[in-house]
Formats: structure tokens, sequence, C-alpha cells
């Protein structure tokens, strides 16, 4: 197992998405620099949190066009593994590789807090029976606000793509939609922070159920062992 | 050539900031206000000349970069061709 945790300018959550694959499920985990354009062969890539290049533009719009995002989109087209959190769900979206668009949240401010979040029916691996009815993540975001139009709307619902559901809507998500997957099920954005849930001292350890969740997609087996 | 490119939400896309300016410029004595949108403009300076080809690709570039598609139009307008 070999995970990928990509750095742009402006990331800030890489050392948590790092901590939370090397230290929380005792993954081998490796930084990749935003202008390399090879991943080496991982298994996993993250792209983590933060404010890519000052959120100039749009969030994650500029992200898009760095060199490592070339070697990305290969690695998704060929199935590989992708979780993006936050400004890497934004990133994602931004690139093409998750359908959809964050924009402003609906109150206007930047929201941070705990969530509780409805586990969709999102394929095999990422569902109630295997995370509960609900887990618990934190947010901080002031763009997470999901918007697709209808006929995006509907595919999601068709193919179980939504991974998580906001309890109590922080941000005026369309549906409520915190996360979402792509229609192969490689490819995994979310708002919330698992990466934020997985020490003692974190609000809830929910992070490394979700985690496992993702890996689970394509390797069940080294989800099963991190347990 | 001198190109102003605005970007503006689309009209069937929530704007939080368009409501929340609409809401201001109410309470501030406008009457009839029935829409308020916030967007931005985008200003380049580049040398050359007009053509289709050079329009094609800032359509290109609008698209991918200036603006997100799922969200936001886009027009522009070139001066001093």
């Amino acid at each position: 197992m070999d995970i990928a945790v990509v750095q742009f300018p402006g990331s800030n959550c890489d050392q948590d998405a790092f901590q939370l694959f090397l230290g929380g499920l005792g993954l081998p985990t490796r930084y990749v620099w935003h202008k390399d354009r090879d991943l080496g062969g991982a298994d996993l890539v993250v792209i983590p949190g933060g404010f890519s290049y000052g959120d100039y533009l749009r969030c994650g719009a500029i992200a898009r066009f760095s060199p490592i995002m070339g070697a990305v989109r290969e690695h998704a087209a060929k199935g590989g593994l992708v979780l993006g959190i936050c400004n890497g769900f934004q990133i994602l979206c931004e690139a093409g590789l998750l359908p959809g668009a964050l924009i402003r949240n609906s109150s206007l401010e930047y929201r941070c807090m705990t969530c509780e979040l409805a586990v969709g029916d999102a394929g095999p691996s990422f569902n109630p029976a295997a995370l509960g009815a609900r887990v618990r993540l934190p947010i901080g975001h002031g763009e997470g606000n999901y918007r697709i139009d209808e006929a995006g709307r509907a595919r999601l619902a068709a193919n179980g793509q939504v991974l998580l559901r906001y309890v109590g809507n922080p941000n005026g998500s369309l549906d409520d939609i915190a996360g979402i997957r792509n229609e192969a099920g490689n490819v995994f954005g979310m708002m919330p922070h698992p990466d934020r849930a997985f020490e003692r001292f974190h609000p809830s350890q929910d992070g490394l159920a979700v985690a496992r969740a993702v890996l689970a997609a394509r390797f069940p087996e080294v989800a099963r062992k991190s347990a | 050539m001198k190109i102003k490119v605005f970007v503006t939400p689309k009209r069937n896309v929530l704007d939080p900031q368009g409501v929340a300016v609409g809401h201001a410029l109410a309470s501030l004595g406008l009457k009839g206000l029935t829409g308020t949108r916030v967007g931005k403009v985008v200003e380049l300076e580049v040398e050359g000349t007009d053509s289709p080809q050079f329009r094609a690709q800032l359509d290109t570039l609008c698209r991918d970069l200036l603006s997100n598609p799922v969200i936001e139009d886009y027009r522009y307008e070139i001066a001093g061709a």
C-alpha cells in the first residue's frame, strides 16, 4: 500500500491527512509536491484541505492546472483511488473528476463545527452497514454549498453517488450533500474532515472508518487489516 | 488589445452574495429591486490582433479557467483590436 498526499501552495491540512493514514491507519504514506508530474505508483492519492493558491479566482480553480493534476487524472482514469477533502473536493470538482461545483455558503459565513452526517448507500464499501447510519465529522469552510444541474442531480441519486448528507444543513448545500463519489466508484470528495477526526483529542474518531471505507472501494483486505 | 471578461453566476444558480447585497441595497432605500447578482471582471492586456483563432483560444480559457461553466456564465469585450 502506498498513499500519496498532494501538497499545493496553500494546502494546510496536508499533515492532518498524512497523519490520518500513517498514524491513524498505520499505512505507508508520503507527500507529493504539486510540481511533480509523477505519482510514483501510489495506490491512493489524497488531495488535502486548505486554501490552494489562496482560493484566488474560485476555490480549486488554479490548483486544477498544477503539473501533478495530469498524473492524478491518469491515475483516476485507470481506476486508481482518489480522495479529496474540503479544498481537495473543490479541486476535484473544478478538475471535472467529480460532477458539480461548490459555491459560497448560503449564510455567507465560514462554518467551523462538528456535523452529524447521514451515511449514503454509495457502493459496496461506503454504506450504512459498513459505517453505521451516521458519522460525526468536523467541517471548516466558506464554500461548501454543493450545486449541480437537474440531470446531474438525478444521476447522483440513480447511481448511489452521495456518500454523506448533513443532518442540519450548515451551508445551503443542495439535497444536504456533504460528499460524493464518481460513477466508477474510485474518486471520492467530501467537505467534512475525516483527517480531523481520528485522534483521542478530536471531536470524534469516525474519520478512521470513513478513510477505511474509501480504501475498501479498491483494497478491502487492506482496509480490514488496518481496523 | 484590452479585454474585459465578465463572469456572473448562472441565472438558475443560487447566488448567496447577490442575495445579501440585494438586501443591503433595499435597506439603503433602493425601490423596485428585483434582482442582484455579484460576479467578477477580469481585465487582460494582450499584444496582437483580434481574430477568430484568438477568440476560440479566449473562449477555451474562459471556460477552463476564468469561469466554471457548472455555475457561471461569461462574456467578454475586446477593445483596441
